[in-house]
């Protein structure tokens, strides 16, 4: 069994036998958010883990996925599931016109063009009151299929369940493929990659799509679970919270990225017994395992466990 | 027939002259050879017949079409591959892996076979890990195949960049300094498979400051000089010029 | 000049001294050490909440102020010392979430050691405007201008003249050699740390009468901050302080002309326009890969 195989057939093994340990609704709330950033994380990492290509404003996309559902939805009447395509598709195509000239920027310039879109973004959707509901936010019709309203933690649960399964399959597949062998070699070398034949512009703005097509799909997915929208997941702050979980997990491992959402959903959610102490302990978490594990949880893991040396 | 033809080729760094008014020409088969001091220009030379460069003025010509202001993606498509002096090797990946992204062009597929793994990509991707092993083999890397870069030596590396040019399939492979840095052994091993490539049929260009490995394998020598061609025929040509004796041998390097 | 520009243009340039303040902390740790510390908006904060609590405390402003600086310094040090440095070696990435994990943590410990309320600070020399051209313009706007002004001459006598200056000069432009002639590269980047959060602070204090401060005015003040040393061109001096006078005009500007809901998106868009022609800022080094 290949190791895509095995990962695979891990993660479907934890989704399917999770519900065992849920035992409240609040239980399944937290496993469906952890679900929804993970199909983010998982496209993230896409970018910023095997591409090298940082961005700090996906929760733009995300944002934009939600609310061009609940907008569709609640203000034009669209059926859900077309609605949810339509956003998403949108997303590709304004990721694709503003890859074009984002991705020509390197390192902490990217960083600064990719956060300034973010913030951008979260400005156009907290000011447009009328079409969004501006700071309070808006409702959005549940998402039906078959003629049958989704609705339910339990239901939902399973839908995110598939999803994650399916974005993992399909990053997967993406990364063992010659996509993939060239979206790692430049972010190895980017000369090295263009003298080997990639084109490497056309690859980043390809990968950066894609990372956007999971942010607006998890976007929209969340706003018609939630039911309603608000402006605090769009902002600077939650594109922060997703980079973090795929770095905490383990850059350019899909694995990771699943368990860095994982980890950085539940904990807030623990720490609240905290209190007041909530963000020192949070901001302290990421310090510490950063400083010890600068190639996050699970590659470090992996890497003790088959009992080799850690290289720097 | 020559396979690359450069046509006052010059390129300017804010004022300073890297590579001045080139004119040469690569004939098909062979091993030309790129010499010079350091400081000559030699890998500017080369960063331009790659496309890292573009052109002050001047134009590069593979055959008959011109290649002049096109990306280094582009060249390589149109068969030129190389190595690097100071090593541009994918340190994220294992050693085959490198070798693998050098089939990159030919194993096209589209988003969607890659997303959804087609059976034909599972098949394209056994034939390009073949492909990959046997490079590696042919470079005399064979044991290093499912190594992590990272944890190669130095002579192992410039190896696998070799595998790697090798793996596009390339017309012409140029070779920046493939020696510099190897101990006596390892260079006389270079020395062994870059004649091993100038037999399989590749048209070798050669950029080296150690003139013993050149003088044994390169059939026409350019001898480049503060960016100008000093002069330009065989080694024994090159050897008797009284101005690459002054410039370079005169001067006591090696 | 109509007084409606003039006043919008007195605006930016007061904001604009802010950010060239922050930009300036930015720029020196990242020469020292390439890092981008997204920390940089808690010094801001610190200063302007230490300085209120300590005044509260019936401190003298002049003693509170310098207190709330080293207070802020001590925070820097112990910041590189205790998060940038075990981490040397990490990815860009690594680096910049360590950052931002310091962040959330001083500001965590802003709201236990002092509150989640917004705290107005006194006006060094009184609240009433000065007319000038038809436009007003607020005392505390002149302590913001003729400070910075005297940061920046410092600055650049300190970077010319002594030989820390030097040193850090001298490591941002290659680490190695600095080492060779003999620069501790250690307490260089120590050193770097201190300053930017001193100059922070600096920013955090002068601003506070204007804005007020609060536990969580660091997060906006440190963006704009980036933002400002990204548009000069990221570790250039003189280009932090462009950027940042920019900014604040472009905002300032944006904001009584076009849409005052929209001033920051204006901002940031200028800043994007500005990348997309001018990949390294409009000051910084041009640099050409060398393979």
């Amino acid at each position: 069994m290949s190791g895509r195989t095995a990962s695979l057939a891990t993660l479907a093994g934890i989704v399917l036998l999770l519900p065992l340990a849920l035992q409240n609704n609040y239980y399944y709330e937290v496993a469906i958010q952890v679900g929804l950033n993970a199909i983010v994380c998982v496209g993230l990492n896409l970018l910023i883990g095997y591409a090298g290509q940082i961005s700090l404003g996906h929760a733009g996309f995300f944002g934009l996925g939600a609310y061009g559902s609940a907008i569709l939805t609640a203000r034009y009447g669209w059926p859900p599931l077309a609605a949810l395509a339509s956003a998403t598709a949108g997303v590709a195509v304004l990721a694709y016109l503003i890859g074009r000239p984002i991705l020509r920027l390197r390192g902490h310039y990217l960083a600064m063009a990719t956060l300034g879109m973010g913030i951008i973004i979260s400005i156009v959707i907290a000011t447009e009151d009328r079409l969004t509901g501006g700071p309070d936010g808006m409702p959005v019709p549940a998402l039906a299929a078959f003629g049958a309203a989704l609705s339910g933690e339990r239901v939902w649960y399973w839908v995110v369940g598939a999803t994650l399964l399916a974005a993992v399959w399909l990053a997967l597949n993406l990364v063992d493929s010659p996509h993939g062998r060239a979206l790692r070699a430049l972010h190895g070398s980017e000369v090295g990659a263009e003298v080997t034949g990639i084109d490497s512009a056309r690859h980043k703005v390809k990968v950066f799509v894609i990372s956007a097509v999971y942010a607006a799909l998890a976007g929209s997915l969340t706003a018609h679970y939630a039911g309603f929208v608000t402006p605090a997941k769009v902002t600077f702050f939650h594109s922060i919270e997703l980079v973090t979980m795929v770095v905490f997990g383990g850059m350019a491992s899909t694995f990771g990225a699943v368990v860095g959402a994982a980890v950085l959903t539940v904990l807030p959610q623990a720490l609240t017994v905290f209190k007041e102490y909530e963000m020192v302990v949070f901001g302290a978490v990421m310090m510490l395992t950063m400083i010890f594990m600068p190639r996050g949880l699970v590659p470090t893991l992996a890497l003790t466990l088959s009992g080799r040396r850690l290289p720097r | 027939m020559s396979l690359l033809r450069v046509e006052g080729l010059s390129k300017e760094f804010g004022g300073v002259h890297a590579v001045q008014q080139l004119d040469f020409a690569i004939p098909a088969g062979q091993v030309f050879s790129i010499i010079g001091p350091n400081g000559a220009g030699k890998t500017t030379l080369l960063n331009l017949l790659t496309g890292i460069y573009v052109p002050s003025s001047g134009r590069i010509l593979l055959e008959a079409r011109d290649l002049t202001g096109r990306a280094p993606y582009e060249y390589a498509a149109r068969g030129i591959a190389r190595t690097f002096q100071n090593l541009q090797v994918f340190f994220n990946m294992s050693a085959l892996e490198n070798v693998m992204v050098g089939r990159y062009l030919h194993e096209r597929c589209g988003l969607p076979a890659a997303l959804l793994r087609f059976p034909s990509l599972a098949r394209a991707e056994r034939a390009c890990r073949e492909e990959a092993e046997s490079l590696m083999r042919f470079v005399g890397l064979g044991e290093y195949a499912q190594s992590p870069s990272d944890a190669m030596p130095y002579g192992a590396l410039k190896r696998l960049e070799i595998a790697r040019a090798l793996a596009t399939k390339p017309r012409l492979l140029l070779l920046d300094e493939p020696a510099a840095g190897l101990n006596p052994t390892e260079t006389l091993g270079i020395d062994a498979l870059i004649s091993k490539l100038a037999e399989s049929g590749v048209t070798v260009v050669l950029v080296e400051h150690n003139m013993k490995l050149v003088m044994g394998v390169a059939d026409r020598i350019l001898v480049l000089d503060y960016g100008k061609r000093l002069a330009e025929g065989t080694a024994e040509e090159v050897r008797r010029d009284p101005k690459v004796i002054e410039a370079y041998l005169g001067a006591g390097a090696h | 000049m109509s007084a409606q520009f003039l006043q919008f243009l007195l605006a930016g340039l007061t904001v604009g001294a802010i950010y060239a303040l922050v930009a300036l902390g930015f720029s020196i740790i990242y020469n020292a050490s390439q890092v981008i510390n997204f920390a940089q908006g808690e010094f801001v904060m610190i200063g302007g909440m230490c300085t209120v609590w300590l005044a509260n405390a019936g401190w003298p402003l002049p003693a509170a102020i310098a207190a709330a600086v080293l207070v802020a310094a001590a925070v820097g040090l112990a910041l590189e010392k205790l998060a940038v440095e075990p981490a040397r070696g990490a990815s860009v990435v690594t680096l910049i979430i360590i950052t931002i994990g310091a962040s959330i943590l001083l500001r965590g410990l802003a709201t236990i050691v002092w509150d989640k309320n917004i705290h107005p600070l006194k006006a060094f020399s009184g609240e009433a405007p000065i007319q000038l051209g038809g436009a007003t313009l607020l005392p505390q706007s002149l302590w913001v201008l003729g400070v910075t002004v005297v940061i920046v001459l410092l600055l650049s006598w300190f970077f010319g003249r002594t030989l820390l200056g030097k040193a850090l000069l001298a490591t941002s432009h290659n680490r190695l050699a600095a080492q060779l002639v003999g620069i501790n590269v250690r307490h260089v980047l120590l050193a770097s740390f201190g300053l930017s959060a001193a100059l922070g602070a600096v920013a955090g204090i002068l601003v506070a009468p204007i804005t007020f401060t609060a536990w969580d005015v660091g997060v906006m003040l440190g963006l704009k901050g980036f933002a400002a040393a990204i548009l000069g061109g990221m570790g250039s001096g003189p280009g932090a302080v462009l950027g940042g006078l920019v900014l604040g005009i472009v905002e300032a500007m944006g904001a009584g002309y076009v849409s005052s809901a929209y001033k920051d998106a204006i901002a940031f868009v200028i800043i994007l326009a500005v990348l997309f022609f001018l990949p390294s800022g409009l000051l910084g080094r041009r640099s050409s890969d060398r393979v």
